[in-house]
């Protein structure tokens, strides 16, 4: 099925060193920001140019790939990303998370405790997350240069003030090795507690903005928030109607035209691995530092 | 006054050209601290060039700037890091932008505007934070009530209150300020000058003004200095500048003043 006249991975080998090269910097400065020069992909900028390339800069022969999108391996995204892989690279793949070493996500994080070993590489919008508030890039790169983040607060001070509690539900900000604040990239903030301390290293990979940051294994990752209004995570009052799991991140769909409605894992192979053995534990959340 | 016996800022001889035109000579004063300064002189005579000069806003050819920090006697703001120059900025000193949209974030509220610089220094209470905005709002005269609402739906004179909250907060030692009451009409002038009077004077706090109207000087300003095409020609006693003026610009100057 691999296309012979695609070199591996579609990119060439002087622009997978060049976004390795941005890579390995990524890794050695947690949470900072590489610019590099991203490449025209043969998918629109919004559907994840970014993450492939980091992914096709990491991906050797011998990888299992799984691809997901919104926690699901079978929707639009994750499944044209997938078949791009299979085709430009004849690696086999995967929708369990325990058996792919290497997982491209969009907006979510496995419900599947991660092992060492394998990576997550994220595919990030907007990069900056300082954007909406300072929408001028000199002056962002000096405020990340200077450590200077009150912006960043100033951004939760509106919630609070505006809905009396921190309504930023998704791309919920972070500090990285208690250094540089990071864009998480569209994740539901349920996922930010999974970042931290993480034996996966985290990569994440911005196509139009031309940016790759990372989170290296076991790094510490801190939501902000005020000490009398603290970070909390989403909680639902129901449990997932098909595998009754209380402990993953839930979607509601709506089954009929009269309103009817069910809560589901939004992480399908998680769902569909308790189905099969019930037994399978809810993963422990761990508190974060 | 205190009785400290070192100036709080010390300028000696700045200059700064912009290519072959000399903006700013060799301007040199010493501000003491709780002493208001008034910079005069019409338009494209330097004095916002001076001011951006002396708040290390932007880099003068020659010359020195030397502040009195808290900590460490008399430094040279310009052998400073940026880090250190930007920390000073947002802690010890305060900027009042003519056009208050310069000075504040429109789109965000007016209490966060005031709690930027605390949550910027680590203050992470909310509790806290709305309780100091308050208090800062009510000192400048803006209905706490209207804590939740952006500047965009303030007035021009309560924008520029507004602003000079935000820079008061960390209680600085020294506010630069520019033209702060041009383009308010003259009531809302009057209240904006009293407040500023008020605030200096219970906050110790040292100030330079730029303004081109000598109504402000007179009414905030114990010194002054009159600059003319980049040169300070006339300095000394804010009254006994206005009503005894030696150079011929300053005679000018004064005797070009409406009266009503």
């Amino acid at each position: 099925m691999t296309d012979v006249n695609i070199n591996f991975a579609y990119l060439d080998e002087r622009t997978k060193r060049m976004i390795r090269r941005a890579i390995l910097k990524a890794v050695a400065i947690p949470g900072y920001q590489v610019p590099f020069g991203s490449r025209e992909m043969p998918l629109p900028y919004g559907w994840g140019t970014g993450g492939i390339q980091v992914t096709a800069a990491v991906i050797g022969p011998k990888d299992v790939l799984k691809v997901i999108d919104q926690g699901s391996d079978d929707t639009v995204n994750a499944v044209n990303i997938r078949r791009f892989f299979e085709r430009t690279t004849g690696v086999v793949t995967t929708t369990r998370t325990r058996q792919a070493t290497l997982i491209q996500t969009r907006h979510r994080i496995p419900e599947a405790p991660l092992a060492e070993g394998q990576v997550l590489v994220y595919q990030v919008p907007v990069p900056e997350p300082m954007q909406r508030l300072e929408p001028r890039e000199t002056v962002t790169r000096t405020l990340h240069g200077l450590a200077e983040y009150g912006l960043m607060h100033v951004k939760l001070y509106e919630d609070i003030a505006r809905y009396g509690h921190i309504a930023t539900t998704y791309d919920y900000p972070v500090l990285v090795n208690g250094r540089y604040v990071m864009s998480p990239s569209p994740i539901p903030k349920f996922d930010n507690p999974k970042m931290h301390m993480n034996p996966a290293l985290q990569l994440f990979g911005a196509g139009r903005e031309k940016r790759i940051y990372a989170v290296p294994p076991y790094t510490a990752v801190e939501s902000l928030g005020f000490e009398d209004h603290p970070f909390e995570v989403q909680r639902w009052d129901a449990a997932c109607a098909l595998c009754g799991a209380t402990h993953s991140f839930l979607d509601e769909v709506i089954t009929d035209d009269s309103g009817t409605r069910m809560h589901v894992c939004s992480d399908s192979d998680y769902c569909q691995s308790r189905q099969q053995s019930p037994a399978t534990p809810a993963p422990q959340l761990e508190e974060v530092a | 006054m205190s009785t400290s016996t070192l100036p709080l800022l010390r300028v000696r001889g700045i200059g700064k050209r912009y290519g072959e035109r000399v903006a700013l000579h060799d301007a040199s004063f010493d501000l003491w601290p709780g002493e208001v300064l008034a910079v005069v002189g019409e338009s494209g005579s330097g004095k916002t060039t001076l001011l951006n000069a002396v708040a290390a806003r932007s880099q003068p050819d020659e010359g020195s700037v030397q502040f009195h920090t808290r900590t460490g006697g008399l430094q040279e703001v310009f052998a400073m890091s940026e880090a250190e120059q930007r920390l000073l900025a947002r802690t010890d000193w305060g900027f009042v932008h003519q056009n208050a949209a310069d000075g504040l974030r429109m789109d965000v509220s007016a209490g966060a505007n005031v709690g930027e610089r605390l949550m910027g220094l680590g203050e992470r209470h909310y509790g806290r934070l709305r309780a100091t905005a308050s208090e800062w709002l009510q000192r400048v005269e803006i209905d706490p009530q209207r804590i939740d609402d952006a500047p965009r739906t303030f007035s021009g004179g309560m924008r520029q209150r507004l602003q000079i909250a935000r820079n008061l907060v960390t209680r600085p030692r020294l506010v630069f300020m520019d033209e702060p009451t041009s383009g308010l009409d003259v009531s809302v002038q009057a209240r904006l000058l009293d407040l500023l009077r008020q605030l200096t004077r219970q906050m110790q706090l040292a100030a330079i003004v730029v303004t081109h109207d000598l109504a402000v000087a007179r009414l905030l300003a114990h010194r002054m200095m009159v600059m003319q095409k980049g040169r300070v020609v006339e300095a000394g006693l804010t009254d006994q500048l206005l009503d005894d003026p030696q150079h011929p610009y300053t005679q000018l100057l004064v005797s070009s003043v409406l009266q009503p």
